[in-house]
């Protein structure tokens, strides 16, 4: 069992927790994922890795609450555990395998979406222990969505904050954002994006016209996360590739972004009516069109 | 009684069966298991212990069962196998033990396999556990994986006396027998969880949710974790597809993905959170166990399932036994068919397949005739779900971060067949890691192997 030793509601359905996984976070590098379950019954969930403290022996997640699954997992409080824990999965950052030097030569950009936030924040932080200041731009739909903009401030080079609805810090889309900086005489030589696969779509369709290299992470449907089941094959370069073991970092401007948008959606239907059933309970009788 | 033919073993109706995920074979009673020990004339030199990748004391276990002693028959079998419950059901023994019997020159041989079951299945029901040893080695072994080659090598370093520790990736011990094979065939938990019971038994630990090569690598396990050997079965996890058009498409999944939401995550029950893809149509590419698996599967979630497969019926890697009772259940086999594209909707939903008639031609390097296909004869199948059931390989996490550890063009593992000893000391490998994707004895005997080395390798330390 892994206990929760610390839970937080960064913004409405947005939860943070430390959660004691000593294997985990003695081995994970900035970039890499877990997989949680939450008891005997509960699925595989995917999860990036917000933070790690080696010594405590704890791993942070960040999670939002969008299906069944993670509904339930948001009723967890300090002192639960999860029943399972797995990982680091995946390939850690590219960041991290680079010559701290010609680290320090790069102007690094990092574009967070959404709960994106919380898997930058680690390579942003690497980044900044080896003494390499990245700008990140994070953007959220509103004010009250957005999270970790103390800690990303702390840690970044400059922060430059967007709402959507222009309720805080700049207006309009991250891609607004990073072409208005790059207008006002900003050059990068790499764009790190994480968020909704939408965001990144637009914002590797932006980069690639401005020519600058970006490296996009992918959060497709997985089971077990290790390779063998297939579920999260993507399109990279014209070659499929397992987001799980050959990820989930890839060149963005190779993704097959319209067939990982469509394949995120084989179990929508399903899975919205587990959310129904979970919502409703036993007054569930249709009306979502699916019963 | 007629001497010459196998006492009828009791099975669900196909028709009953094909609507739920009951075990399909019924097993013996205690008398149609005497009556059918009986019939074994315990040969001097018993050809089906040679047939026995684990050796087991056939007509041993045979001759207490015909005194009525189940528990003797047990202890004679567990002597050789830590998983006899799970062997009486999955085992090929029609090209094994039961293929050199005796008794089938003339007639039909021995049903090993479900005497095995039997006695197994009682010692279950009656707690009846495998004895463990009497003098502690003092030695750590860490095994890797907990599917049949890793069980039976720390369950037999476990009756030597070492202190074995095995390492799961998923979050249940079992492997293959837990995410890859159906409960119909192979039931969790009144079989697979008691078989890894009575492992645990023998003082074996499992420490699931451990990915090495991610969490801890091999290294660690022996300079910083005190292991002084490691055993690897991780197993043939990674599935294959054909590199045809369309094969992103939603709704072709491999064999291993919708095994394992129906196996390990329990999609085939309707309370389970997790989703599984219940088509209308659907076609399963391949021909092998797993083919069978997936398409059973299928049929029990609802389907009307097709088996395509690019060779004929001769050439079908199933066993027998597994593609009878597909047909029974209402599979149907499109053979010597070829698929070639899968077609989608403008939403990206399989709608079909495009596939091509294949006729045989001259044997291939396997020894069986090569599939060609015939000019002019595409067609397109309506379908909304493919498997692909095309074979694994073995995962590369365990020796891409395994310094000194060889493998060969097929990404095996390479090990010393006799004692599964690898290229970096210490280290022994055995099962599907090694061999590519085989059967669950096959891997039970190279764990068994492998354990032997072990002792050999740390008893002249």
């Amino acid at each position: 069992m892994y206990k929760i030793l610390k839970k937080q509601e960064l913004a409405a359905n947005i939860y943070l927790m430390d959660v004691e996984a000593k294997r985990v976070a003695k081995s994970c590098q900035p970039g890499q994922f877990v997989i949680v379950r939450m008891d005997e019954e509960g699925e595989r969930i995917p999860l990036t890795i917000c933070d790690y403290d080696r010594t405590a022996g704890t791993v942070t997640i960040v999670f939002q609450t969008v299906g069944a699954g993670t509904g339930m997992m948001a009723e967890l409080n300090e002192g639960d555990a999860f029943h399972d824990f797995v990982g680091p999965l995946g390939c850690a950052s590219e960041l991290v395998s680079e010559e701290i030097e010609s680290l320090r030569q790069k102007k690094i950009v990092f574009v967070a979406g959404g709960v994106g936030a919380a898997p930058v924040y680690p390579q942003v932080k690497w980044l900044h222990e080896q003494g390499v200041d990245a700008d990140v731009i994070v953007g959220s739909k509103t004010k009250d969505l957005l999270i970790l903009e103390k800690e990303m401030e702390a840690v970044a080079g400059n922060l430059y904050v967007t709402t959507d609805d222009g309720s805080y810090g700049r207006s309009g889309m991250v891609t607004q954002t990073l072409k208005d900086l790059v207008g006002e005489g900003k050059t990068y030589d790499l764009c790190i994006a994480i968020g909704p696969m939408i965001m990144m779509k637009f914002v590797c369709l932006l980069t690639e016209e401005l020519g600058i290299p970006t490296v996009v992470s992918l959060n497709p449907i997985m089971v077990d996360g290790t390779g063998m089941c297939g579920a999260c094959r993507v399109t990279v370069g014209g070659k499929v590739k397992f987001a799980c073991v050959d990820g989930p970092e890839f060149d963005g401007h190779a993704v097959n972004f319209d067939e990982a948008m469509r394949r995120q959606q084989i179990y929508k239907t399903q899975e919205g009516r587990a959310q129904l059933a979970l919502e409703e309970g036993s007054t569930h009788h249709g009306g979502c069109g699916n019963c | 009684m007629d001497v010459l033919k196998k006492v009828p073993v009791r099975e669900q109706d196909a028709k009953v069966r094909a609507a739920n995920f009951e075990e399909v074979c019924l097993g013996y009673n205690k008398e149609e298991a005497m009556e059918e020990a009986a019939r074994c004339i315990n040969c001097k030199n018993a050809q089906c212990v040679k047939g026995c990748p684990v050796a087991i004391d056939i007509p041993g276990f045979i001759e207490k069962l015909k005194e009525g002693d189940v528990e003797a028959a047990y202890q004679v079998i567990s002597e050789s196998s830590a998983l006899p419950a799970v062997c009486g059901r999955v085992c090929p023994q029609e090209s094994q033990c039961e293929g050199k019997c005796i008794r089938g020159i003339k007639g039909e041989p021995i049903s090993i396999g479900k005497l095995e079951r039997f006695v197994a299945d009682w010692a279950g029901e009656n707690g009846v556990k495998p004895q463990s040893a009497k003098e502690k080695k003092g030695k750590k072994v860490a095994v890797i994986g907990s599917g049949p080659a890793g069980l039976t090598c720390a369950g037999d370093l476990a009756k030597m006396g070492y202190d074995v520790t095995i390492f799961e990736a998923l979050h249940e011990p079992g492997g293959v027998l837990v995410y890859g094979i159906p409960e119909f065939r192979l039931p969790k938990e009144a079989v697979v969880a008691k078989e890894i019971e009575n492992v645990k038994s023998l003082g074996v630990k499992i420490e699931t949710n451990v990915v090495i090569g991610k969490a801890v690598t091999i290294d660690e396990l022996m300079d910083e974790e005190g292991f002084s050997a490691v055993f690897i079965g991780s197993g043939a996890g990674l599935p294959k597809f054909m590199g045809i058009p369309g094969e992103n498409a939603n709704g072709v999944f491999s064999a291993n993905e919708y095994l394992t939401r129906s196996n390990l995550m329990k999609a085939f029950d309707e309370n389970s959170n997790t989703p599984i893809m219940r088509g209308k149509k659907v076609a399963v590419v391949g021909g092998g166990n797993v083919a069978m698996d997936a398409a059973r599967t299928a049929l029990r979630l609802g389907a009307e399932v097709h088996i395509v497969y690019r060779r004929s019926e001769e050439e079908l890697p199933a066993r027998v036994e597994e593609v009878h009772h597909a047909k029974e259940e209402g599979i149907l086999f499109d053979l010597l068919t070829n698929p070639t594209e899968i077609l989608s909707d403008e939403k990206g939903w399989v709608t079909g397949m495009k596939c091509i008639r294949m006729e045989l031609g001259e044997p291939d390097d396997s020894g069986r005739r090569r599939p060609v296909e015939i000019p002019d004869s595409e067609f397109t199948m309506e379908v909304d779900t493919v498997i692909m059931s095309l074979g694994t390989s073995p995962n590369p996490l365990i020796s891409s971060t395994t310094e000194g550890l060889e493998i060969n063009k097929w990404k095996c593992i390479v090990a010393d067949e006799a004692n599964g000893k690898t290229t970096k000391e210490g280290v022994y490998a055995g099962g599907d890691a090694v061999t590519g994707a085989a059967t669950v004895i096959l891997a039970m005997g190279a764990g068994k192997a492998a354990a032997k080395g072990i002792d050999e390798y740390l008893s002249g330390k």
